[in-house]
């Protein structure tokens, strides 16, 4: 999943301290799930900041509302009826949730509730880790199903480095050497042969914006995939 | 010859290579360099000339590189997968070699987070093993990454990096014979202190033949002090320093640790001499360059051939 975490505090109150009626819009995926901008979360943050914006004299008229998923026009239209009757939003979605939001309301300021982090997993409740950088190009087939872009800290493709430490990286003895990991899984596999080869150059194709049509869904009009 | 280069000269005439290093300064001092220079000329036959070694900003190693070609030294110009990506590389690469530049070494470079701006966006866009491609391709075949044709390759001699003591160890020789695979004429290994892993990691180069492809350089790094020997035991990743050694030096009584660690690194040359394999020997005196002229002479390695 995509996970996030809300922003500080103070950096939220700044952005509204001009606004005297907000909608908070909350995120019922992968926010949701990893505990940052789900239907609890909303309400909580207007909790804090309606208490803030008394202390100072300044109060301020908050909605709430939690959709399925920002990312997607089917649920976002939910919010087509209410956000005209307020000044701003705040969105605790992911980064794409809250683009497609403020793009669906051209005049309305929309502003982050949260920092949009990486793609994890779930190790704990409240804890999560990221595993992908969503290169285009994945490499896990060769490399045991340990991500060396992600979990090497240099994302090297012919590691590990001189700087491998016990099994941990040279970053951190916390930090496990993603390279140490995909050998030692290799060789209890009988597979160090797909390491043995050279990994050739990358042809990146994360730095541009991307665009992806499945097949079957492709038509004369929006076949120019990038 | 790939780049007539002197070390190039030096180990393909058979001669035991002895190589140097100098890290550039924190700043415009081009005395600095000259400085450091003079204690380095005539002892080796050609200087490591590093580049942001452990991410901290200093004088680019090309611009050092080129006052060492000034003053009559050979430069090997170091470079790190950290700071460029493949547009910058191939660049510096001609740039290099237009200004005589004909040694490289090839490495990934330290983590970011171990330097002076830890938060700094790092680049890596191709990693040491294919920067060895890279430069060989551009060389040998006169062509850049891209595949399009180059007007007049770089003639470089082609350096790379491998570190014996860093787990899992069965992987160490593999990562060298990716790294001559890829291109590398020579290697210069990671400070030596534990002589016992370093024979069985020769052993095995030699067994899979891989001393024939490429010369080997034995990196050697005299322990200055009893907190240094602590220091790279303790803090530097990757770096193996048994505990006899530490012993030895703190042993040698006050004072007299500096001496000590010199005398090591002379012990150490002296087998490296005879040591099946090994090419030559790279001394990293590190902030020590003015022990150099004394080590060399201990270590029966003066004069350097003239080729």
């Amino acid at each position: 999943m995509i996970v996030a975490k809300r922003k500080p505090f103070d950096e939220i109150k700044d952005f509204l301290k001009d606004y005297k009626k907000v909608l908070t819009a909350g995120c019922g995926t992968c926010v949701a799930v990893c505990l940052a901008g789900g239907e609890k979360e909303v309400a909580v943050l207007n909790a804090e900041l309606d208490m803030a914006r008394r202390l100072d004299d300044n109060p301020i008229e908050l909605g709430a509302i939690t959709i399925e998923r920002q990312c997607d026009r089917e649920y976002l239209e939910a919010l087509d009826s209410m956000v005209g009757d307020y000044d701003a939003v705040l969105s605790l979605a992911c980064g794409a949730g809250i683009q497609f939001l403020a793009e669906r309301y051209p005049e309305k300021p929309v502003f982050p509730g949260v920092d949009t982090t990486f793609i994890g997993v779930n190790q704990d409740v409240g804890w999560y880790e990221e595993r992908c950088r969503s290169c285009s190009s994945c490499v896990l087939g060769l490399t045991a199903g340990i991500c060396p872009v992600t979990m090497c800290a240099k994302g090297l493709y012919n590691g590990p480095c001189g700087g491998t430490n016990k099994g941990s990286c040279e970053i951190s003895k916390d930090q496990p050497c993603a390279w140490y990991m995909i050998y030692e899984r290799l060789s209890k596999q009988n597979r160090l042969d797909n390491i043995l080869k050279i990994t050739p150059v990358q042809d990146w194709q994360n730095q541009k914006p991307r665009t992806v049509i499945q097949p079957g869904y492709k038509t004369s009009e929006n076949s120019a995939e990038k | 010859m790939k780049s007539e280069s002197n070390l190039e000269k030096v180990l393909s005439a058979g001669h035991f290579a002895f190589t140097g290093e100098l890290g550039p300064p924190r700043g415009a001092n081009a005395e600095e360099v000259r400085k450091k220079a003079a204690f380095l000329k005539g002892n080796v036959d050609a200087v490591n000339i590093t580049d942001n070694q452990t991410a901290v900003v200093r004088m680019s190693s090309w611009a050092a590189s080129l006052i060492l070609i000034q003053e009559g030294l050979e430069p090997n110009f170091q470079m790190v997968c950290r700071d460029r990506n493949r547009l910058a590389m191939q660049s510096d690469i001609l740039g290099a070699s237009t200004h005589g530049i004909k040694n490289m070494l090839c490495l990934s470079g330290d983590h970011q987070s171990f330097g002076d701006h830890p938060m700094a966006k790092s680049v890596f866009d191709i990693d040491s093993i294919q920067l060895i491609g890279m430069v060989k391709q551009m060389r040998d075949e006169g062509i850049f990454l891209s595949g399009n044709k180059l007007d007049e390759a770089p003639k470089m001699f082609i350096g790379a990096a491998a570190n014996p003591f860093a787990e899992p160890y069965e992987w160490r020789v593999l990562r060298l014979a990716k790294k001559i695979a890829a291109g590398a004429d020579f290697i210069q290994t990671q400070c030596i202190y534990n002589m016992d892993r370093f024979r069985e990691f020769m052993k095995r180069a030699v067994d899979m033949g891989l001393t024939e492809k490429c010369y080997i350089l034995a990196g050697v790094t005299p322990l200055k002090s009893v907190g240094m020997a602590k220091y790279m035991a303790g803090s530097v990743p990757g770096m193996d320093v048994p505990d006899e050694l530490i012993e030895r030096v703190k042993g040698a009584g006050k004072g007299k640790a500096a001496e000590e660690g010199i005398k090591i690194a002379v012990e150490q040359i002296q087998e490296f001499k005879e040591m099946e394999g090994v090419a030559g020997v790279h001394l990293m005196a590190i902030e020590w360059e003015h022990r150099v002229p004394e080590i060399a002479k201990m270590a029966g390695v003066l004069p350097r051939p003239v080729v």
